[in-house]
């Protein structure tokens, strides 16, 4: 194996890594910190089925956002469909041998690439030139962006330019990674920028703003049913403190027997 | 008193959202509390000497507390759907009062000593230090944020701002730069009992007058009882109602409506206010104690329902928080929870909405109406943030914009809606909501009041609207300080229960005298 193939095999074993484990902690966080109020916004599910028909409508549709701003909401979502229907087709590369035939459904959609860039194009156009989102922005908001963009038109040239790469070879390194069969890959300098900048992607998802992928479905305000009259919703912190401090409440009160 | 000039804004046609004008709103925020009001609450007195080390460990508990303070702190991807959805920016163009802006006053704090790029890339990631500049920009403008959770509505996470504004108040509040306005008032209504710091014969007199000069009005006997023992209902209702206009005529209202019913109620001298302004400075033990005067109250008096008056985030606190603090609720299976339960008559919603009440004695037919009483206003409303954002009414889905609606169409013939994306979830915030009701922030508050003033214009254009109606203490003191600024008459805001108040026929002369002569009087 190439002295390449050995960095990029240790590398997509490091971003792996640091990927599981900075999210299972982040969700693991998530999942223990308690949410002591309801403070659901409307319009407000009253029932738990209402619940998961709100996070449907949000995760699939982007309901809030659409609300909020139709040209953010087209490129964004233009974007997150993109990506999702991209990354279904990466399927090919890691799973070793034939590909299950499900997965052939979204073989057609492999010009998703230019919806996903058309999206970041929008959304970075949208960052530079509405003053108010350019005053809330930070260099990182800008780099995201640079890199997503990265990722996908070099991922388009390799599709859709004469500059396509040894297809059979990424199989074989991809699914390599997965049966630890390690292989060489392809050193096309445009391939090796994706592939690393996919990398770095996974490193930073759990200590960046990608957090709101996990976030969505912790929000409290989007999470909760309006229900707070007919159950009585408590957190451990706060049911501990109620048997502790009953007695100084009332002291702090006065007026009590 | 404002402490400096600043122009009252022109309102346009149409709502535009204005260039960005930095430090336009920059300053000292509001008047800043002192010991004799911080020392009660448990706070110290005056900024504390090591307050960085003290804020920081406050920020840490909190969001190791609180699951919406560590969400919406990571999620935010700066998408800028919510900067144009706060009224203080529309009115203001400060760019610190878009929600994002003013929550990334707290968020780079948390990135700078929470996260790792924070830590290690404080320029990449926009983190900064907690220095003496940034605390005053905190106090600055956490104190424009009227937690009316507008922005949270479109954001695509739902980041609440209110949940990042409470946080942030309750820093400030724990190294000792607390606000006055808040912490004064709470004070008195944790001690005394509401926010007035009225006592209980000064309460019982103010009572009386009225039940007086509505007998001299009516030639009807409406009563106001206070303390009885064993009454039906337990009213809690915003201090406000006992006194301040347009208030008092909602008041009178509510006391029409019981009255016809024939039902027994009380009010309690203990437990004589519905605001709970904990809820402003996030704190969730102040407003448990506050509102725990209130189930020693139902509990004290063996009142099988409690009721809350048009008050915004009382029915908030009331609605969503209630059960969770003190027990007024149902389903509860802790003891604690269950002691008040089960003197609580389970057939009714609890704690129950003057709205709801009065909504339903209409849907039975029990009241009647003469409507061309108010024949002479066109009516609008004014869905107030707490209430429309953050409860329901009605067991209904969207109950919460329905019911105030339907009541106020069966007392007036002459209806029509605001502007859809200024009311129901939508709602533009009067501007003085959130522990911003005070002289002190009279800028902001009418800046603030522009969006919902420019929705207001529009239908007294059309329709020839003369009259707002408003379900909430804080947005009636509100508009009427600032509708004279947007050549308004401040007249115009009523409360829902002054028009019920205005139409009702009284057909019950009299019969409630023997239900109160049949209750025990408690004096304390």
């Amino acid at each position: 194996m190439s002295a390449i193939s050995t960095i990029f095999t240790a590398l997509f074993y490091l971003s792996l890594a640091v990927f599981l484990i900075g999210m299972a902690r982040k969700i693991y966080q998530y999942t223990v910190t308690p949410a002591p109020l309801k403070i659901p916004t409307a319009p407000t599910p009253l029932t738990q089925t209402g619940v998961v028909m709100r996070m449907a409508r949000e995760v699939v549709l982007f309901e809030s956002l659409f609300k909020a701003n139709k040209w953010t909401w087209l490129f964004g979502w233009l974007f997150h469909v993109g990506l999702l229907l991209v990354l279904v087709r990466h399927a090919r590369y890691f799973w070793p041998g034939d590909l299950p035939e499900i997965f052939l459904l979204v073989q057609p959609f492999k010009y998703a690439a230019f919806a996903m860039v058309i999206g970041l194009i929008g959304l970075m156009g949208r960052r530079i030139f509405v003053e108010r989102i350019r005053y809330i922005s930070a260099p990182s908001d800008y780099l995201m962006l640079i890199m997503l963009l990265i990722i996908g038109i070099s991922g388009a040239v390799m599709t859709f330019t004469s500059n396509h790469t040894d297809v059979i070879m990424v199989k074989e390194f991809a699914s390599g990674l997965i049966t630890f069969n390690w292989a060489d890959l392809p050193t096309e300098i445009h391939f090796l920028v994706h592939l690393f900048l996919v990398f770095v992607l996974m490193a930073i998802f759990p200590i960046s703003k990608l957090l709101h992928v996990p976030g969505i479905f912790f929000s409290p305000t989007r999470n909760q049913v309006d229900d707070a009259r007919k159950k009585r919703h408590i957190s451990p912190w706060a049911l501990k403190q109620e048997q502790d401090h009953a007695v100084k409440l009332d002291e702090a009160l006065g007026k009590d027997k | 008193m404002a402490a400096k000039e600043f122009d009252i804004p022109v309102l346009p046609t149409y709502l535009e959202i204005p260039e960005i004008k930095e430090g336009i709103m920059e300053g000292d925020g509001p008047f800043k509390s002192s010991e004799q009001f911080q020392n009660p609450l448990g706070f110290p007195g005056e900024k504390v000497d090591n307050w960085q080390e003290v804020a920081i460990e406050k920020m840490g508990e909190l969001k190791s507390k609180y699951r919406s303070v560590q969400v919406f702190l990571d999620s935010c991807v700066k998408c800028g759907a919510c900067t144009d959805k706060c009224h203080y920016f529309l009115g203001s163009s400060d760019p610190k009062n878009m929600p994002v802006a003013r929550q990334d006053l707290f968020r780079s704090v948390y990135r700078r000593h929470f996260t790792f790029a924070g830590k290690y890339f404080p320029k990449l990631v926009g983190a900064k230090e907690l220095d003496d500049e940034m605390l005053d920009d905190w106090y600055n403008y956490f104190h424009q944020c009227s937690q009316c959770r507008r922005c949270s509505v479109f954001c695509p996470y739902g980041i609440d701002t209110a949940e990042i504004s409470m946080a942030a108040r309750e820093v400030l509040d724990a190294v000792g730069v607390g606000q006055k306005y808040c912490n004064q008032i709470l004070g008195k209504a944790i001690t005394i009992g509401n926010n007035l710091g009225l006592p209980e014969p000064a309460l019982r007199d103010t009572l009386l007058d009225l039940e007086e000069e509505i007998e001299e009005e009516t030639g009807i006997a409406v009563k106001y009882p206070l303390d009885v023992k064993g009454a039906e209902i337990l009213l809690i209702t915003p201090s406000a109602d006992f006194f301040a206009e347009p208030h008092i005529d909602g008041l009178i209202g509510y006391g029409k409506v019981f009255h016809e019913d024939g039902v027994s109620w009380t009010m309690s001298s203990y437990a004589s206010e519905g605001a709970n302004f904990g809820m402003f400075i996030g704190s969730y033990d102040i407003m448990r104690k506050a509102a725990l005067r209130i189930r020693k109250a139902a509990l004290d008096l063996e009142v099988s329902r409690v009721m809350v008056g048009e008050c915004g985030h009382a029915w908030r606190v009331a609605y969503s928080f209630w059960n969770t603090l003190t027990g007024v609720g149902a389903g509860a299976t802790d003891e604690f929870g269950l002691k008040l339960q089960n003197q609580l008559d389970s057939r009714y919603p609890q704690p129950q909405h003057i709205i709801e009440y009065t909504h339903d004695l209409i849907q039975r037919g029990k009241l009647k109406f003469d409507k061309s009483v108010n024949d002479d206003r066109n009516v609008t409303f004014h869905d107030s943030c707490n209430v429309a954002r953050a409860t329901n009414m009605g067991g209904i889905p969207n109950g919460q914009f329905i019911l105030p609606r339907e009541v106020i169409k069966a007392v007036c013939n002459n209806y029509v809606d605001m502007e859809r994306s200024t009311i129901k979830e939508s709602t533009f915030c009067c501007g003085g909501g959130g522990g911003l009701l005070t002289d002190d922030l009279m800028e902001i508050r009418i800046k603030g009041a522009m969006p919902r003033m420019q929705a207001l214009k529009e239908v007294e254009k059309t329709d020839g609207v003369n009259t707002l109606v408003a379900i909430c203490a804080i947005c009636k003191s509100q508009f009427s300080k600032v509708l004279p600024k947007f050549d308004f008459d401040p007249y115009m805001i009523v409360s829902a229960h002054q028009l019920v108040s205005e139409a009702i026929i009284m057909e019950k002369p009299q019969t409630d005298d023997s239900v109160t002569q049949e209750a025990e009087e408690v004096t304390e």
